[in-house]
């Protein structure tokens, strides 16, 4: 089996998989980063969403092959020393979230956003968040605390 | 009002551990030398299984058993039951036919289970359930009510003939009968309430562990209801004693009634482990979750109104065609029943009201509760019949429904339910008010210049929510209590863990029941932890299920503490030398009263684990428990406006503006209440424009992934404008009543209310749902043919 080596929230690791294993289960089952989570099986839901390279990309469409000397960040890489993410933060303060299953994705999909767009515009985080479903909020609280936590992160 | 009490804003104290990766989700869990199970499922709606052949699969790589309905019966393992019993209006009980966990010689749906691989690897069982070989001997499937009700269908279940499950009624049908002959007017409509998958974002879960040492089994599920999942398994499906098995629920990614019932793969993977004796895990991919997560709704329904010349209701009418799928769920013969018809009165006075409901099995999906339950398809069917009427008889949609206000409270309807308390007018004027209404006729002048079709609609409902007392439920039906229990326990230095029967997915009770306690007993927010969703450590619980925790739960929590209190006070008075009708409690503080004597909590709480200085009659320890069976259902009501706008090229409805003024009673905390309601209203808003779960003739399911089922994005929706209108509950504690449903249940009429409005001119009398532009468009081409 081959070997993959990649640097999850700044800590080198290495795992001999399968190679058709995905990016989703590495974490998942072998790095016991559970925080990142599997909704859907097409690529629809954006629970499994974590940051390659700082860009958004959904966890359960990526071979962990293809992670090969990546820096991925999943939701418990995103605080330090024990100080919330200002996304985070904004989330709470928010109430961006209800059952918190879709809140990693949201979250993580939330500040590549920002730090592509500081200010977005109400339709703006609407439109990026497509790629994210979550059916217990009506997205009213998630736009509002992306916003404000876009802002917060210096936008 | 404290800062953390009653009233308070306060931010969630469960948001710490879902904003760092570090909820425990069922998935989450990983048990030593644990196995993983896949289902092998029906492809065919309808089959009898000539043979099941595991032998290629039993050699498969890591596989240790393949297991069939013939194993799981030969080890006496029962079939999933129905919690609710319903009679036909003939009196005769109705049909309940076998639900094997995994079918043994016929299939009756896409899904059904028929065997499970049992392996070392998750891929490895998936990869092993292709190689197991079903002979199948495909037979036509009854995939629509149309087809199972056509004369002379074949039968979905040998036991019940017709495929009629029951068929039921309620009100006065010679009543209303004689209300329709003196009406001025008759306002008729033929409606579908369309099926529905519920699509909780975490897919359904189980782990079960078998503990040679203790004979017990563990299981961890995605369980909106633990203790009763706990019930069913043990009493009516594996003849376990209860006290042997204990059911773990705990983060649980959504519920929305899905997560209600006990299903075949909690079964199977639980019988699995201890046939095994190794730990057993199975996660539902999507697609199993589309197939076999209970479905919601499809209704079939005609409806009269008989009004007088004024437009006061006189009678109403209902013909209702359920259905609900291949088998009885676990509530399944309850929601198109008791939590339907019952609310068919509405906010208004109708004096005599008939409605028969014919139950019927298909070879689809089982259906039962999502959100609302029943109670949007009332919603729908008379907020849209009202408008039908006001449009017939050119009275305004507005005055139509002042003139048929209840405004009297108790008042006691003609379909078994008396309403405690409501201001329906006050909630009326603040929704119009929200959605300046007034103006809206300026705005579709604007929207005309623009060639777009602009409409309004609006719609004031009522729902039930907390369904009780058991006595009543158990009277029509119900199998189950539907009390709660709440524990409150005071630790030695005044801190305290709450244990409640109610489970949280998503609404907040750590944080809900932790302002109580903080309300009632003064102690710190912080110092405040709630346990739930494990039946060792909860006495028993009936877990979270249309509305009920806070009204029910909420309820049973302050039971104890008024017991807490009340020791205390003997604890207090005593430490005092004062009488304990001299004391009083307030915010934390036993004070003689007209006095400086006082005593904190935790001073109280203290003494009586140490109890050197103590009432001689009096045990030591505070640790009180209370059930609470309450006394009616609540009644939560509001009303919802909501603005559209139709593009008549495209068909494509823009939802403009979203306004509600809701009365869910006393609200305990505004920040997520509000949070519930936008959830409620997007679910709503799904039903009327997006969701629709559609099945072929041959009953294949069209609609079985993310891919090609509709559920709203945020770019779907709008922000929502909320107002409050509370008036409190009567008969509970906290004067709570509800919140988790009342946007799907309001708002799917108020939308479809609008879209008509929008079309109103061009002759569009109705549209179902989902209003979808296809549909639109129709209706549009259609009317100016």
């Amino acid at each position: 089996m081959p070997t993959v080596t990649l640097r999850v929230n700044g800590k080198e690791r290495t795992a001999e998989i399968d190679v058709r294993t995905l990016l989703v289960d590495l974490l998942r089952e072998r790095l016991q980063l559970t925080g990142t989570h599997v909704g859907c099986d097409t690529s629809q839901c954006g629970a499994c969403t974590v940051l390659v390279e700082g860009r958004s990309v959904k966890s359960c469409t990526t071979l962990a092959l293809d992670a090969e000397g990546a820096d991925v960040t999943t939701i418990e890489g995103l605080s330090t020393n024990g100080r919330l993410h200002p996304m985070q933060a904004a989330f709470k303060e928010h109430h961006g979230l209800q059952c918190g299953f879709c809140t990693p994705g949201m979250v993580l999909s939330a500040v590549d956003l920002a730090s592509r767009n500081g200010r977005p515009s109400e339709a703006e985080v609407r439109k990026w968040l497509d790629g994210n479903l979550c059916r217990c909020t009506g997205y009213h609280n998630i736009v509002k605390a992306v916003q404000a936590g876009a802002q917060a992160m210096g936008g | 009002m404290s800062d953390t009490g009653i009233g308070a804003a306060v931010r969630r104290k469960e948001d710490a551990r879902f904003l760092t990766g570090t909820g425990r989700y069922t998935d989450d869990i990983t048990r030593p030398d644990q196995l993983h199970a896949h289902f092998v499922r029906s492809p065919l709606a309808r089959a009898v299984i000539r043979k099941i052949d595991t032998g290629a699969a039993d050699k498969a790589p890591g596989v240790v058993a393949v297991l069939t309905g013939k194993e799981l019966a030969d080890d006496k393992v029962g079939g999933l039951p129905c919690g609710w019993l319903i009679h036909s209006k003939d009196g005769s009980p109705m049909k309940e036919p076998p639900h094997p966990p995994l079918a043994v010689t016929e299939v009756r749906y896409v899904g059904d289970a028929v065997a499970v691989v049992v392996a070392e690897s998750r891929q490895q069982a998936k990869d092993a359930a292709q190689l197991v070989a079903v002979d199948y001997e495909e037979l036509a499937a009854m995939a629509s009510m149309e087809a199972a009700l056509a004369e002379g269908a074949p039968q979905v279940h040998a036991e019940a003939p017709g495929n009629i499950c029951f068929d039921w009624e309620i009100g006065d049908e010679a009543a209303t009968k004689a209300a329709f002959e003196k009406a001025a007017h008759v306002a008729k409509l033929d409606l579908v309430n369309q099926r529905l998958i519920p699509n909780a974002i975490e897919p359904r879960a189980a782990i079960a562990e078998y503990d040679r040492a203790s004979d017990t089994t563990t299981v961890w599920t995605t369980s909106q209801n633990p203790h009763v999942a706990r019930l069913l398994m043990a009493a009516f499906v594996m003849g376990l004693p209860e006290h042997k098995l204990r059911v773990i629920a705990p983060d649980v990614g959504g519920g929305f009634g899905s997560k209600i019932f006990l299903y075949a793969e909690e079964v199977v993977v639980t019988w699995a482990a201890r046939r095994l004796a190794r730990p057993v895990k199975w996660t539902a991919e999507r697609s199993e979750s589309f197939q076999t997560d209970a479905h919601g709704r499809d209704h079939i329904t005609h409806a009269e109104l008989a009004l007088d010349e004024d437009g006061k209701f006189l009678g109403l009418r209902v013909d209702t065609k359920a259905n609900l799928g291949a088998y009885l769920s676990t509530f399944g013969s309850s929601i198109p029943t008791y939590l339907y018809a019952t609310l068919l009165a509405g906010c208004y006075t109708t004096p005599a009201i008939y409605a028969n409901v014919k139950a019927v099995f298909t070879h689809t999906t089982p259906v039962d509760a999502v959100r609302g339950a029943g109670r949007p398809e009332a919603a729908f069917l008379l907020e849209r019949l009202v408008d039908v009427a006001a449009r017939e008889m050119g009275i305004d949609r507005v005055e139509i429904r002042r003139k048929n206000f209840i405004t009297n409270f108790p008042y006691q309807t003609p379909v078994a339910l008396e309403y405690d308390a409501g201001d329906y007018v006050a909630a009326l004027d603040k929704a119009l008010d929200l959605a300046d209404w007034k103006g809206f006729e300026a705005r579709r002048a604007e929207a005309k210049k623009r060639g777009r079709l602009r409409g309004i609609g609006l719609s004031t409902f009522v729902e039930a929510c907390g369904i009780a007392p058991s006595a009543v439920a158990g009277a029509l039906g119900a199998r189950a209590g539907l009390f709660e229990s709440g524990q409150i326990r005071v630790h030695p230095t005044g801190s305290v863990t709450v244990y409640t029967g109610s489970h949280s997915h998503g609404q907040g009770h750590e944080t809900t029941f932790a302002q109580l306690v903080s309300e009632f007993l003064g102690v710190d927010i912080d110092q405040v932890d709630v346990v739930h969703g494990d039946t060792e450590q909860v006495a028993f619980g009936m877990g979270t299920y249309g509305s009920r925790s806070a009204a029910v739960g909420g309820s049973a929590l302050y039971m104890a503490m008024q017991k807490v209190i009340e020791k205390g006070t003997k604890i207090a008075a005593h430490l005092m030398e004062a009488s304990p009708a001299d004391v009083e409690f307030d915010k934390g503080t036993f004070r003689v009263k007209g006095t400086d004597k006082t005593k904190a909590f935790a001073e109280v709480s203290l003494a009586a684990y140490v109890p050197h200085d103590y009432p001689a009659d009096l045990e030591p320890g505070l640790d009180e428990t209370a059930f609470y069976d309450p006394k009616n259902f609540t009644f939560p009501a509001g009303a919802h406006v909501v603005e559209v706008e139709v593009d008549p090229e495209t068909g494509v409805v823009e939802l403009v503006s979203v306004a509600c003024a809701d009365d869910v009673g006393t609200v305990i905390n505004p920040m997520i209440v509000d949070g519930q309601m936008h959830g409620g209203l997007a679910h709503g808003i799904g039903q009327a424009l997006l969701e629709h779960a559609r099945y072929d003739d041959s009953g294949q399911l069209l609609t079985g992934s993310y891919m090609s089922y509709s559920m709203p994005r945020a770019s779907d929706l709008p922000s929502f404008k909320l107002g409050h209108s509370i008036t409190a509950c009567t008969h509970n504690p906290l004067g709570v009543k509800g919140v988790g449903e009342v946007g799907s249940i309001g708002v799917p009429p108020a939308v479809i209310n609008a879209v008509v409005d929008a079309l109103a001119d061009l002759g569009v009398k109705h549209v179902d749902m989902p209003a979808t532009p296809e549909r639109v468009w129709r209706h549009i081409q259609q009317a100016q043919a």
